[in-house]
């Protein structure tokens, strides 16, 4: 979670304007990137849709059906109490996007005013700033969320800012990085010599141009906290019982993998999948958004 | 040199005081009365009064904080309340189970990611390449928590060759214990070796274009001696001490493999002490990691500082 893009390349293919074709094309233009993206927009239509789709209500228990193997009643099988578990895969995926998704904006939300501020105000407040985000940094990740929502409190909204405060420092640096590189640039001294604020120069014309190292971060940031959602469901520090999350799922099953393995299958796999998808399209994005991948 | 390690020592200093300062502050985030809190659920009178005096609650912030540092700088790192034993007992405890199981797993992500990189930039873009790609994003890609659980369907259910659980020290069964350890150790180098192989073929194909290589090769080199002699030894030096930031990684990693495996390490320690709510414990290990991995970055730039002597004047 600590790597930090290289951010230099893909801010420079930013400020350029040339024939190249819009970035969005390039990235579908690279099979990988576009596979990932498909089984992205296939997980999120199943989280909204997963009323609709999901054959059997999520927590509902029939103890007549215990640990059943997979059927053409229930395709992934049942768990220890007789939930079906296509059920509870497609209702997870909600959590899993859920966590992935908003622990990135809470990752946003603080460390790129923070980073901004830091790059452009400069002096002793950058100090301050960066050596608390060294601090930060110096805690492991997931160490950190574990901590974090340990003294939180269990449950799926403080895994969330947990994971989110944990992202945050990798954020903080790629932006004050790029905003250090973008504030010697000609058009920033051009908007400082017509008499714009600092804070107007810093949101109105730093901000755009930082947009895609952060938008490349965020894509490989989600891919992390899917799997740190995961982490702490399993740990029992997550979603909490009985409603539904991969993490949690995997928890149970590892108490049944020797009579029931399909309770452990389709949850991991799910993880698989959608990690792999963040991590091709995050890949897939950098290569599109710098030019020396052209 | 001496100046740049004077230097570099210094800018440690204000990150660890940062450090603590965040580890000690989680305290804060305790809902309600902190005592109540970390006396558990029996509430008990005499346990809560005595856990005002001790953690000096009754004082603000600042002045817990300084009683609580100046605790840590003498090798106090607190109590703890579930197992009435001092914090920096039970990490000495728990560590070498996790250090060994760290060794075993930087060794098979040295074997694993390194002659994946290499492979993978000289034979850049051929089957290989992709070949090694795929292995690294499945390594960045999986769970390893449930990497855990799928080996142990196929090693300890279904062909009944290892262990599923359990620790046996070293010192009492050597061949139990490997046996024991090698599938977390598994699962835990994988995905080191997955970003040990990124960065081996990114610096390996940054060395082969140089030009010394490229003078290698014009006097006639055999080419396996350019690689491994000329090439992988300078593409090595990034790679090492690239290799100890992900020390990181390894202890996260553990937390969760040890409590797949049940291997009563440094990682089942915190999530133990997460469950019996003690929070000293959880301090504690959230502050020895901290200053690990601030160390282990301290000698991994000193180490890279030796072998390219242009970083010493950044």
């Amino acid at each position: 979670m600590a790597t930090v893009v290289d951010a230099a390349p893909i801010a420079a293919s930013a400020t350029r304007t040339s024939s190249r074709p819009h970035p969005l094309r390039r990235l579908l233009r690279r099979p990988s990137a576009a596979i990932g993206l498909a089984v992205i927009v296939a997980f999120v239509t199943i989280a909204i849709f997963a009323p609709f789709l999901a054959p059997y209500d999520p927590i509902a228990t029939n103890f007549g059906a215990v640990r059943k193997a997979p059927s053409a009643a229930h395709w992934f099988g049942t768990d220890e109490i007789g939930r079906d578990v296509l059920s509870r895969v497609i209702f997870g995926a909600r959590a899993s996007l859920e966590a992935g998704v908003l622990s990135v904006l809470i990752s946003l939300a603080i460390g790129v005013p923070t980073g901004l501020f830091a790059g452009y105000a400069g002096g002793k407040v950058d100090m301050l700033i960066s050596r608390v985000t060294d601090a930060l940094l110096a805690c492991p990740f997931l160490i950190l969320a574990i901590a974090l929502a340990a003294f939180l409190g269990p449950s799926l909204a403080n895994a969330m800012i947990a994971i989110g405060i944990s992202a945050t420092p990798v954020f903080i640096r790629l932006t004050r990085g790029t905003t250090l590189a973008a504030k010697s640039e000609d058009y920033v001294l051009a908007a400082r010599a017509i008499g714009n604020s600092p804070w107007r120069i810093a949101v109105r014309h730093v901000l755009p141009n930082i947009v895609p190292p952060l938008l490349v971060q965020a894509t490989l940031a989600i891919a992390a906290a899917v799997i740190a959602e995961a982490s702490l469901s399993f740990l029992g520090l997550g979603q909490q019982p009985p409603q539904p999350s991969w993490g949690s799922m995997l928890n149970t099953a590892k108490n049944y993998i020797d009579n029931a393995a399909w309770m452990a299958i389709w949850p991991g796999v799910s993880i698989f999948l959608l990690v792999l998808s963040f991590n091709l399209v995050g890949d897939g994005l950098r290569d599109a958004l710098d030019p020396r991948h052209s | 040199m001496t100046a740049y390690l004077v230097r570099r020592v210094a800018t440690i200093l204000p990150t660890l005081l940062f450090a603590s300062i965040l580890i000690f502050g989680l305290q804060q985030l305790l809902p309600g009365d902190p005592a109540m809190v970390l006396a558990g659920e029996e509430r008990d009178p005499n346990v809560i009064a005595h856990l005002r005096e001790t953690l000096h609650l009754d004082k603000p912030f600042p002045v817990r904080y300084f009683y609580w540092l100046r605790g840590v700088l003498h090798g106090d790192l607190g109590e703890s309340l579930r197992m009435q034993q001092p914090v920096r007992t039970l990490i000495a405890e728990k560590l070498p189970v996790t250090l060994e199981l760290a060794c075993i797993a930087i060794v098979i992500a040295l074997v694993i990611g390194i002659p994946a990189g290499v492979v993978s930039a000289v034979r850049r873009g051929t089957a290989w390449d992709y070949g090694a790609n795929v292995v690294a994003l499945w390594g960045l890609s999986t769970p390893n928590f449930w990497l855990g659980i799928m080996l142990i369907l196929l090693f300890s259910v279904t062909l009944g060759l290892l262990p599923a659980s359990g620790y046996v020290s070293p010192f009492e069964d050597l061949r139990a214990n490997l046996a024991a350890m090698i599938m977390p150790a598994f699962v835990l180098g994988n995905a080191i070796a997955a970003v040990l192989m990124r960065h081996t073929r990114s610096a390996m194909l940054q060395v082969l274009s140089s030009d010394y290589v490229r003078t290698a090769r014009a006097k006639g080199v055999r080419e396996r001696d350019v690689i491994l002699k000329h090439a992988l030894r300078n593409a090595l030096i990034p790679i090492i001490t690239l290799g100890a930031l992900e020390f990181g990684t390894l202890l996260s990693g553990a937390v969760l493999t040890e409590q797949v495996f049940t291997i009563p390490g440094f990682g089942k320690l915190i999530v133990d002490a997460v469950f019996n709510r003690d929070y000293a414990v959880v301090q504690g290990v959230v502050l020895f990691t901290a200053t690990a991995y601030i160390l282990l970055n301290l000698v991994a730039d000193i180490l890279y500082a030796v072998a390219n002597p242009r970083m010493r004047i950044t």
